[in-house]
């Protein structure tokens, strides 16, 4: 799994942020590359440019060994991500990709919950396999 | 990954590339078609761009077509020390 952040600063404000303060949050500093997207154009094509405010929303998209998005999630400023969750949803997407769809995952499945098998018999069976419970941790 | 960028005056500049590069660099309108296509959207294609950064240490320039076969997670944010 590889991960970017990206936001409007310049690569130099990265440098800064990350020597300052990340450093003392995340020992070693931020392992991954912290990208520079001054005038938002990148933020402009995936939707999370806000032109009045002149910042990127908080946009996370999960991306597939193909190039294709899989998920994403964007938040306005003041609320942070649900990091388990975005792990959570990519172990299922691994899940999927790795049995070629034979198994899916459904709402509230985690690693060792049960998967449901879509195919001819399952129509309408469903109920008898998952229950609504299982939504819930 | 990423070629290593040198650190001048000149602010190095990143952005879309191929398909999506002209409609996210000028500010014309586009029709509904170009639009539809340009969309992100599950299950479509990641918008391919370039965009230089910081990387333990070293200022590097970034393709995210770089990173195809393997699993990639793009986030966004709205600046550095903001508070969340």
């Amino acid at each position: 799994m590889e991960i970017l952040s990206i936001s409007i600063d310049s690569m130099f404000v990265h440098k800064m942020w990350n020597d300052h303060e990340l450093s003392k949050m995340v020992s070693g500093g931020i392992p991954f590359p912290m990208l520079s997207d001054a005038g938002g154009r990148v933020g402009k094509v995936y939707g999370v440019y806000d032109e009045d405010a002149g910042v990127e929303t908080r946009g996370r998209f999960i991306i597939d060994p193909d190039g294709v998005i899989q998920g994403y999630e964007v938040l306005t400023p003041p609320v942070g991500r649900n990091v388990s969750e975005t792990i959570r949803q990519i172990q299922a997407f691994q899940l999927v990709r790795e049995t070629k769809g034979a198994e899916a995952t459904p709402s509230g499945w985690k690693p060792g919950k049960m998967t449901l098998k879509p195919g001819a018999d399952l129509v309408g069976k469903v109920w008898e396999q998952w229950k609504t419970e299982m939504a819930f941790d | 990954m990423g070629e290593e960028l040198k650190a001048g005056c000149a602010r190095p500049t990143g952005g879309p590339v191929g398909q999506d590069r002209d409609a996210a660099t000028e500010n014309k309108p586009l029709d509904d078609k170009k639009e539809e296509r340009k969309m992100v959207m599950v299950g479509r294609k990641a918008p391919d761009f370039t965009a230089p950064g910081y990387h333990k240490g070293k200022f590097v320039e970034i393709r995210l077509s770089e990173y195809l076969g393997k699993w990639t997670l793009l986030c966004f944010y709205p600046g550095d020390f903001t508070f969340v």
